[in-house]
C-alpha cells in the first residue's frame, strides 16, 4: 500500500465527501434545537429530500430545480412537524418520531417509479486543479458545490448565533420562551422559521446522497445517518464548530477503518466497525468538557411545549 | 347472566374465526430483509413473489424486516393472520422461523439460505451462488492488472465465506499471483457505506470490485473510478454499463411457484433444496464485450461445465490459510462441508471476524 502524501490527500478528500450529509443535517437541526424545538424527524426529512431531489433531477433534468426543490420538500415536511408541535402543541419527541416513520414510508411510495433509474453525473468544480496539485488538489478541489456550502455552513451558523441580532433572538427563544415572549418576540414564529430551516438543510443532506454521493434512488438509502446527525448535535453540545469536528471524525474513522481492513490490520473487525461511534463520542466529550460552556450553549427549554397565555 | 353472555360472545368470535380461516383462500406470505426497491437481493425475491401472484395465488409481503426479535414478531403475525405458506428470505430469520413453525404446525415455512429444519413444516432452500462466484473469479483473475481483487463482504456466515473462497480458488487457477482484499461492512444494505468500502478497496489498489451486499452503490463507485465490477443478485448492468463484467442473478420465481402450488394442492413435503446453474436458480447476466471474445467463450464453457457437473467449484486439493488440507486431491467438497464453511482457503488475506 502506498502511504505517500498524495494518497493522504485523496483520503482526506473522500473523508470530507462522506461527512457532508452529517454536517448539513446536524447544522440544520442545531438551529432548530437552539430555538428550543427537538425534532427527531431528521432521518425522515433527509429521506424525503433524497427522493425529491432525485425525482426532480430525473423529471426536469435541471440541477438548480433539483437542489431548490429538495430544500422546499424539506420545508414542506417540516411544516407538518411545525404545525403539530407549535400550533397544536403536540409532544416534540413523539411527533418527531412519527415524522421519521412517515418520511420513510412516504419516500418509498413516492419513489416506486424511480427505482432502478441510474442517476446523472453531478458537476464538480475545479476538476483540473484536483489532478494537477498534489495533496491539496484532492482536498480543496474537485468537489460539488454542495460540499463547499456544507463546509462553510458551521462557520456561518456560528456567526449567525453569536454575532447577529436574529441569532440572539433564536437563542433567547430556546433558553426562555416566556421571557422572550414578554420582550415582544413572537416565539411561535421564530420556532416555525427554525423548524423550516432545519427541514431545508435535512432535505439538502438527503439530496446530497441521492444526487451526488451515490447518484440513484433506493429505499431507505439514508440508512440511519439522520440519527447520527441528531446524536452529533447533542455530543457537540450545540456548538456548530464542534458539529463540524464531530462529523469529520465520524466520517474519517468510518473510512479509515475500511482502509485498515483492506490493508489487512489484524484488529477484530467488529471493533473497527464500532470505532467511528466510540471515537466521535470520546473526542466530543473531551473537547466539550467545560461545563460552563455547555450550560451556555444548551437550549434550556429544549423540547418543552410553549404556549402563549391569552 | 353477563357471564353467559360473554361466554357466548367469545365462542361466537372463535367460531367466526375458525370459519373464516377454513373458508379463506390459500395465502402465501413473504418476509424480506430489505426494501423491494433495493435492486438486488430483495428485489429478486419480490420478482419471485410476483410470479406466484401471476400464477393466481394470493400473496402478501413485509419488507425491511430486521433480522432478530422483530423478525419473529412479523413471521408470527403472518402465521396468525391465515397465511398457509411463509417464505422467510434471509439467513438471519433461521431461528425465528423455526420457533414460529413449532407453534403453527399447520402452516408451512420455507427459509432461504439456512440449514435448520427443526420441525416437519420447515423446508430450506438456497441457490449455489458459489458457482457464479467461480465464474467471477475466473474472469477477475484474467482481467486484473494489479492482481488485487476487492471484495465487499456483509456478515461472516458460511454463505458469504463460501463465495469468497470459490472466487479466490477460481482466480488462483488462472492467475497464481492474485490477492483477495476483503472489507466487512456488517450490513446487507447501506449504499453510502458500500460505496465507501468500494472506494477504500480501489484506493488500496484493487482494480476489480466484487460485492456480497445488496445495493448498486459499489458498481457505481467502480464505474466512476474506472475499474471492473460485478453485479450482485440481479442484473445491475445499467447502473454501471462500462464497469460491470457480468452479474450473478438469483432466479427464485420457478421455485416459489412450484412450492406454492404444492402447498395449495397438499403435496408439499419438507425438503432441503440447493439449486444452481443447472436448474437456473443461479443465472449469469450478459458478459461485457470488454472481456474479449476468447475470455467470453472460455467462461461460457466453464458455465456449461459447472451446470453439467463436469467441473465443481471446490475441487481438491484445497488448503486452508494455515496450509491444512480441506479437500483432498481428486475429491470435491460435499454439501455438508459447503453449508458449514467457516474458514478461508489459502490465498485469502486476513481473518474471518468471529
Amino acid at each position: 500500500m502506498s502511504l505517500d502524501i498524495s494518497f493522504i490527500g485523496i483520503l482526506i478528500g473522500s473523508i470530507m465527501a462522506s461527512s457532508v450529509p452529517l454536517i448539513l443535517a446536524a447544522s440544520g437541526e442545531l438551529i432548530t434545537e437552539r430555538s428550543g424545538v427537538l425534532n427527531l424527524g431528521v432521518e425522515g426529512m433527509m429521506i424525503i429530500g433524497a427522493i425529491s431531489g432525485f425525482a426532480l433531477m430525473v423529471i426536469t433534468d435541471n440541477l438548480f430545480i433539483a437542489i431548490v426543490g429538495t430544500m422546499l420538500s424539506g420545508v414542506i415536511i417540516s411544516l407538518i412537524f411545525g404545525f403539530l408541535t407549535q400550533s397544536l402543541l403536540t409532544n416534540h419527541v413523539a411527533t418527531g418520531l412519527a415524522l421519521t416513520i412517515f418520511g420513510i414510508g412516504l419516500s418509498a411510495m413516492l419513489g416506486k417509479n424511480f427505482v432502478g433509474i441510474p442517476g446523472k453525473e453531478f458537476p464538480i468544480l475545479f476538476s483540473s486543479l484536483r489532478e494537477s496539485i498534489p495533496f491539496f488538489g484532492p482536498i480543496l478541489f474537485g468537489h460539488s458545490i454542495v460540499l463547499y456550502f456544507a463546509f462553510a455552513l458551521p462557520f456561518l451558523t456560528n456567526y449567525f448565533l453569536k454575532k447577529t441580532k436574529l441569532g440572539l433572538v433564536v437563542r433567547a427563544v430556546g433558553d426562555s420562551p416566556v421571557s422572550a415572549s414578554n420582550q415582544g418576540i413572537n416565539v411561535i414564529l421564530v420556532r416555525y422559521c427554525c423548524i423550516l430551516y432545519g427541514g431545508a438543510m435535512c432535505g439538502l443532506a438527503g439530496a446530497y446522497l441521492s444526487l451526488i454521493y451515490t447518484p440513484q434512488w433506493i429505499e431507505n438509502m439514508t440508512a440511519g445517518r439522520g440519527w447520527i446527525a441528531l446524536a452529533l448535535v447533542v455530543f457537540a453540545t450545540w456548538s456548530p464548530i464542534k458539529v463540524l469536528i464531530g462529523a469529520l471524525i465520524f466520517g474519517g474513522i468510518t473510512i479509515l477503518q475500511l482502509h485498515m481492513q483492506a490493508i489487512g490490520f489484524r484488529i477484530p473487525v467488529q471493533f473497527l466497525s464500532a470505532l467511528p461511534y466510540l471515537m466521535t463520542i470520546i473526542v466530543l466529550v473531551v473537547i466539550s468538557r467545560d461545563s460552563r460552556k455547555i450550560k451556555l450553549n444548551t437550549p434550556t427549554s429544549l423540547g418543552r411545549i410553549f404556549y402563549k397565555e391569552k | 347472566m353477563y357471564k353467559n353472555f360473554f361466554r357466548y360472545l367469545i365462542s361466537a368470535i372463535f367460531l367466526l374465526g375458525l370459519s373464516v380461516n377454513s373458508n379463506a383462500d390459500f395465502k402465501v406470505g413473504f418476509v424480506y430483509v430489505g426494501p423491494t426497491g433495493d435492486h438486488g437481493w430483495t428485489f429478486q425475491h419480490h420478482e419471485g413473489r410476483n410470479a406466484v401472484e401471476a400464477a393466481g395465488i394470493k400473496t402478501t409481503f413485509v419488507e425491511s424486516v430486521p433480522e432478530g426479535a422483530d423478525a419473529e414478531r412479523v413471521i408470527r403475525q403472518l402465521a396468525q393472520s391465515g397465511h398457509d405458506l411463509i417464505f422467510t428470505t434471509s439467513f438471519g430469520y433461521m431461528d425465528p422461523t423455526n420457533k414460529v413453525a413449532k407453534d403453527f404446525p399447520n402452516v408451512k415455512f420455507e427459509h432461504a439460505t439456512g440449514y435448520k429444519r427443526e420441525h416437519s413444516n420447515v423446508s430450506t432452500y438456497s441457490a449455489r451462488f458459489y458457482e457464479g462466484r467461480t465464474l467471477l473469479g475466473h474472469i477477475a483473475g484474467k482481467m486484473t492488472k494489479t492482481n488485487t481483487i476487492g471484495y465487499i463482504a456483509s456478515f461472516p456466515i458460511p454463505e458469504v465465506i463460501r463465495g469468497i473462497n470459490a472466487m479466490t480458488l477460481a482466480a488462483q487457477k488462472v492467475n497464481p499471483n492474485i490477492k483477495t482484499k476483503i472489507v466487512w461492512v456488517f450490513t446487507w444494505y447501506d449504499p453510502g457505506k458500500e460505496a465507501e468500502a468500494a472506494q477504500a478497496l480501489i484506493d488500496q489498489g484493487a482494480d476489480i470490485i466484487m460485492q456480497h451486499t445488496d445495493s448498486t452503490a459499489p458498481v457505481q463507485t467502480a464505474e466512476k473510478a474506472g475499474v471492473w465490477s460485478f453485479g450482485q443478485a440481479s442484473d445491475m448492468q445499467r447502473f454501471a454499463p462500462k464497469s460491470i463484467l457480468t452479474s450473478i442473478i438469483d432466479d427464485w420465481a420457478p421455485y416459489y411457484v412450484e412450492r406454492a402450488i404444492a402447498a395449495r394442492d397438499g403435496t408439499w413435503n419438507q425438503q432441503d433444496t440447493w439449486h444452481g446453474l443447472k436448474e437456473g436458480m443461479v443465472a449469469m447476466g450478459p458478459y461485457n464485450s470488454a472481456m474479449g471474445a476468447d475470455l467470453v467463450k472460455e467462461v461460457e464453457q466453464l458455465q456449461k461445465d459447472l451446470a453439467s457437473g463436469k467441473v465443481h467449484s471446490f475441487t481438491g486439493p484445497i488448503y486452508d490459510q494455515k496450509g491444512n488440507i480441506l479437500v483432498a486431491e481428486g475429491k470435491v467438497a460435499d454439501d455438508g462441508m459447503l453449508a458449514g464453511m467457516n474458514v478461508y482457503v489459502k490465498g485469502v488475506e486476513g481473518d474471518i471476524p468471529k
